[in-house]
């Protein structure tokens, strides 16, 4: 081999982004139209149900804690001294929930979401959220509001209810409450899956492989449906109940396959946000990621007092798609990341 | 040696697997909205053309493979070898007729071809979209039949046979499509 050839030898990132000449939007135009009119049924619905619309920063000091959430941080100042880093929401919830302790009763917010490194066909690291707040409400109203929307967006029949454990039973033949990772490598080798080599031994890890890979593809073929009581480990910031088997409050609604929203009967106890937040922070750690500032303005709104009420974020940009009948996000953003 | 991150994977990458080199053909990324990330490549072997389907665990990495695409002029053809030259430090590199495939229709003296070398070695030879080939030997064509949907057998001067509309004579010079093997045309000395 030649000198010149070893320095040939590929280099990270040797994929370019289409350049200049791709000016064009991906999106063809009536899937502009379908998104600008599903929004605006969106929010005669939530005004019908008397739903304030709000607006929270997109750029904030505190970010949500989660192990599997990478935030883009936006460094602000000139020098050393002044720079402070900032961060671009993953979704609006820490600020929507900071309403709810100042008195909001019933919002919504049509926004931006980031999510660092999140590309693919379903995934685009910029996207749209549509997410809501109603006090008074526990899961079993979130699900019912949820249900009601999307059949009204969508022209569906009402959401199908199917617990976490039902679906893994159905689908993997696998208790997701009672397995050990050894049993969720057999179901694995047995649907002739491949398994990530450095999967190792979480099991939250193995449960979502099978979510993925056996469970999800069932889900909302015929009626949308919302999964619900998730294991507590899962939980994020949903309730946790203290059933034989301790379940998160937290429902998701799939439609044709596809994960499109996720709601919370809201966590309400400041001590717990915190113990999670610094649990989240460990387990990045453990996972070489950065460490991300507490929750410190959510706790102290929680403090001062948080209502019972139930939350839910849904991905508009996943809605389009499935309104369009479409496969790719490109296919109904106008400019994807690629071209943004 | 290099090596891509899963947040580097993307379609188009080379990568090596158990000492081979694929190339992506396919990549992609899923993840629960609260949870672990699932990368899921689809890859074709360079040298065997087989499909091999991986899921890896976000932070991951593979090997990149120590691919280099150059420009492969044919030489000569020595028993069941085809031999080429590296255009870029004339290196000579001897191919079997098995590691060629189809690529041996369209290879005259001179042609320049795609080359791909793994590890050094040559794994793949592309010919040209489009190759100029003399017609050896073909059975005359009725005169004044200008239908291109009548077709013969034409052997070409490669000793290669390829099917072209029945007013194609000896001697002519006729455009072939490397890709589907099809006649396109013909062409004027």
């Amino acid at each position: 081999m030649s000198e010149s050839r070893n320095e040939t030898l590929p280099q990270r990132r040797e994929v370019a982004r289409p350049g200049a000449d791709h000016w064009q939007p991906t999106a063809e135009w009536p899937a502009v139209r379908l998104r600008a009119d599903l929004l605006r049924r969106a929010r005669d619905f939530f005004h019908e149900h008397q739903f304030l619309e709000v607006e929270t920063p997109l750029l904030s000091s505190e970010t949500i804690v989660d192990a599997e959430l990478e935030p883009i941080g936006v460094t602000i100042g000139e020098n050393g001294e002044n720079e402070e880093t900032f961060w671009l929401q993953t979704s609006p919830e820490l600020c929507m929930k900071r309403l709810l302790s100042a008195g909001a009763e019933a919002i919504f917010q049509i926004t931006r979401g980031f999510r660092k490194e999140e590309s693919g066909p379903l995934h685009n690291p910029e996207f749209t959220l549509m997410e809501w707040y109603r006090t008074g409400d526990g899961m079993e109203e979130g699900m019912g509001l949820l249900s009601d929307l999307f059949q009204r967006l969508m022209q569906t029949n009402p959401a199908k209810r199917l617990s976490y454990r039902d679906a893994f039973l159905e689908y993997a033949q696998i208790d997701p409450f009672e397995a050990e990772p050894a049993a969720y490598a057999q179901i694995a080798t047995a649907n002739g899956l491949a398994v990530p080599a450095q999967l190792g031994d979480e099991i939250d890890d193995w449960r979502n492989l099978l979510l993925l890979e056996l469970v999800m593809p069932h889900l909302g073929q015929s009626e949308p449906v919302i999964l619900f009581n998730y294991p507590a480990s899962q939980a994020a910031l949903a309730e946790i109940r203290n059933d034989p088997h301790p379940v998160a409050e937290r429902f998701e609604l799939f439609y044709q396959g596809i994960e499109l929203a996720n709601g919370y009967h809201e966590l309400r106890d400041p001590h717990e946000l915190r113990r999670r937040t610094e649990e989240a922070n460990r387990q990045r750690v453990a996972q070489g990621k950065r460490l991300l500032p507490p929750s410190r303005r959510l706790e102290a709104a929680m403090r001062a007092g948080f209502p019972r009420a139930a939350g839910v974020a849904l991905g508009v940009d996943r809605l389009v798609l499935l309104a369009a009948g479409k496969k790719e996000l490109a296919e109904v953003m106008t400019f994807p990341f690629d071209r943004a | 040696m290099a090596t891509y991150n899963t947040s580097d994977f993307r379609k188009g990458l080379k990568v090596q697997i158990d000492g081979e080199p694929y190339l992506v053909i396919e990549s992609n990324f899923r993840k629960p909205g609260k949870g672990n990330a699932i990368y899921t490549l689809r890859m074709k072997n360079l040298v065997r053309g087989t499909v091999l389907e991986r899921n890896y665990k976000g932070g991951e990495s593979i090997e990149a493979a120590d691919v280099e695409e150059t420009e492969g002029q044919f030489l000569y053809r020595q028993g069941e070898n085809y031999v080429f030259m590296d255009t870029a430090n004339y290196e000579q590199y001897e191919l079997s007729s098995e590691q060629l495939g189809d690529a041996w229709k369209y290879l005259k003296d001179g042609t320049l071809c795609q080359m791909i070398l793994f590890e050094s070695n040559p794994i793949t030879i592309t010919p040209p979209n489009h190759v100029v080939l003399k017609v050896e030997y073909c059975e005359p064509g009725a005169k004044g039949n200008t239908a291109t949907n009548v077709t013969k057998p034409v052997k070409m001067e490669t000793g290669a046979e390829i099917h072209c509309p029945a007013f194609v004579e000896m001697g002519e010079l006729i455009r072939v499509d490397t890709r589907t093997g099809e006649y396109i045309e013909r062409v004027k000395e």
